[in-house]
């Protein structure tokens, strides 16, 4: 294409090499990450799995049409949605637990016992959800240890079936996940403590402030940035719970209480004979949704901050 | 620390008011509760494995392990599928996370050259796929058309480049003086020279923490064999006890073959039962966990520290 010019080719070739290089990477994001979304056609065709999609079955806005309209649908999606909202809704509520589970933590001058207690609690979540399960089966089934516990201590007479009942799942469920996260989210906040000026700790003392007020007045406002971006993370987040916390735990008993979106499109997709196109067309609305959420979030963190976390 | 601090300290440690001592109790039992809670779990699944199964199954071993023996870790060998589910989860945390670190490494160093072209529009390419998602379904199929169902592939391609493992990366290589790099460019070093024999060592310490995070996350991972592998030879331990909790019928084969001691005493301390298998397995998939995570705690927290900070 170009003139043989040697200073400028040398540098050129380079670039197209070193561009070569990372080529099959890129393709590889290309195929595992962009292409999928070209799979969002099936929304707008009646796929049924064997068959191929061709212009015949094009279907249009069908689908989309059919989540307003279909009155079971509806209610389902209603359902679904007010399950997603409680349970992204209570850790939303609750995301103040690992801030002062760190300031706290951070209270405690035995290091040895810091280290130990700071250890242990981030452990669970480095185990799959799975195992959180099997945990939570061998604890809480008919025959574990705490049924045991109470029927020992004589505070009931029959085991309750604690993984099969729907009453308070969604706090249940967010106990599970506090259990597995909140040492590991408590790092973060451990991480900002320790950048806080000690002179400015040291002037509260001498000036006679007791510890709830150091806590109060220095480290608290110290590490609410690190809140906020947290806090603003979950908001992004909120129609993202994921699947696989919720699939472990759900059964016949709970399910209506437990199906997030997230577990929602898988269900539809592989129960009974396998709505491909309505899935795919809830998981359309559920990412552009979170899109704008991110935007959104951030454009809030920007505002606020002067900072994006994107 | 000059004296004036050192005065302080003492001073501190003399003059607790009543109600700093207060806080300082209950926060003491408070961590310990929790601890517990994080703790218990664990030690109750290792007592109950060890212990007489006709115990544990009717949840009697909760504090310590009653009637020692060893018979069910020495019966897993005899669970048909059980052993190639482990190999197959050692296969692919080992193959996942090669492949991941050294994509990370490659990537990260190259996104950090100028030469490179179009070098910001690569990067964004990479890194914006963190922020979307195409949704289960139509992900299933694309990896269906890419024939990554029931193939050991499907483990360790879709989840070998992670835009934020390459942004730890790149903000590793960027911390390093330039001056190394341009040495080796004078003596002629190319691209992928300078990346094998300067770059690779030099940033070991982050690749470290990479490696650490993916081999876990291999390990865990359960959702993808779900999704893509029905074929049973591919199924790994974590899928495998899922179905060994959520389907009786999966345990009963191997059940009803185990008992076959002499004594029925000995028989029902020590044969087979649902439980005793449950537990058995998941000590044995959380076992790796357990090992690496107290040693590799710094790099963990390394990770997390580094990644709060932006790419």
């Amino acid at each position: 294409m170009e003139k043989p010019n040697r200073r400028i080719n040398y540098k050129k070739r380079r670039s197209y090499q070193e561009f070569l290089y990372i080529l099959p990477f890129l393709i590889l994001v290309a195929l595992f990450s962009y292409f999928p979304l070209y799979g969002w056609r099936y929304a707008f065709h009646d796929y049924r799995p064997p068959l191929p999609i061709t212009s015949e079955n094009y279907v249009g806005f069908k689908w989309f049409n059919y989540i307003i309209s279909n009155p079971t649908r509806v209610k389902d999606i209603l359902r679904v949605l007010r399950n997603t909202f409680a349970m992204s809704g209570i850790s939303l509520l609750f995301s103040w637990f690992p801030m002062i589970f760190a300031v706290f933590l951070n209270e405690i001058r035995c290091k040895p016992y810091r280290k130990f207690v700071q250890t242990v609690t981030t452990l669970p979540n480095f185990i799959s959800w799975v195992l959180v399960f099997s945990v939570a089966f061998n604890l809480f089934g008919s025959f574990g240890a705490v049924n045991s516990i109470l029927q020992e201590l004589g505070w009931i007479s029959k085991p309750i079936s604690f993984l099969k009942s729907s009453e308070n799942v969604w706090f249940r469920m967010w106990l599970w996940l506090t259990w597995k996260n909140a040492g590991w989210a408590a790092i973060i906040y451990l991480a900002s403590i320790t950048g806080i000026d000690e002179q400015m700790m040291e002037a509260a003392k001498v000036d006679g402030a007791t510890r709830m007020q150091i806590i109060w007045n220095i480290t608290i406002p110290s590490i609410l940035p690190t809140f906020f971006v947290m806090v603003m993370m979950n908001i992004a987040s909120f129609l993202n719970n994921g699947m696989e916390q919720y699939y472990v735990f759900q059964n016949a008993f709970n399910q209506d209480a437990i199906e997030v979106l997230d577990l929602y499109v898988y269900n539809i997709a592989t129960s009974g004979t396998g709505n491909y196109p309505l899935s795919t067309a809830i998981s359309m609305l559920k990412s552009v949704v979170s899109v704008v959420l991110l935007c959104g979030a951030n454009g809030i963190s920007k505002l606020i901050r002067g900072e994006t976390f994107v | 620390m000059t004296a004036r601090t050192a005065q302080l300290k003492k001073n501190n440690h003399v003059r607790r008011s009543f109600g700093d001592q207060v806080i300082n109790v209950v926060t003491y039992i408070v961590y310990a509760i929790f601890a517990f809670v994080c703790v218990y779990p664990f030690y109750y699944l290792v007592i109950n494995s060890i212990s007489a199964n006709n115990l544990s199954e009717r949840g009697k071993v909760l504090f310590y392990p009653m009637e020692i023996h060893f018979k069910n870790y020495e019966n897993l060998g005899q669970i048909p599928g059980l052993t190639d589910a482990a190999l197959m989860s050692v296969y692919r945390t080992v193959a996942g996370t090669l492949l991941t670190v050294i994509v990370a490494a490659f990537l990260g160093y190259m996104f950090t050259r100028n030469t490179l072209w179009k070098r910001k529009l690569w990067y964004r390419f990479v890194v914006i796929t963190m922020y979307f998602n195409a949704g289960i379904i139509p992900w299933y199929l694309a990896m269906k058309t890419l024939g990554m169902t029931n193939n050991f592939l499907g483990y360790i391609l879709p989840t070998c480049i992670q835009p934020f493992y390459i942004i730890l990366c790149k903000t590793f290589c960027e911390s390093i003086p330039p001056a190394l790099q341009d040495a080796a460019e004078i003596d002629g070093a190319g691209t992928l020279r300078i990346f094998f024999s300067i770059m690779l060592p030099v940033i070991k310490p982050i690749l470290a923490t990479i490696a650490i995070f993916a081999a876990v996350n291999q390990w865990n991972a359960f959702q993808d064999t779900l999704l893509l592998m029905r074929d049973k030879k591919l199924h790994t331990l974590q899928f495998v006890l899922y179905q060994y909790i959520t389907q009786a019928s999966s345990l009963k084969s191997v059940i009803s073959s185990s008992s076959t001691s002499s004594s029925i005493a000995a028989a029902l301390a020590t044969s087979a039962t649902a439980t005793s298998i449950r537990m058995t397995v998941t000590v044995v998939v959380v076992f790796p966990v357990m090992m690496i995570y107290p040693f590799f705690q710094r790099f963990f927290t390394k990770g997390i520290m580094i990644g709060a900070v932006k790419g």
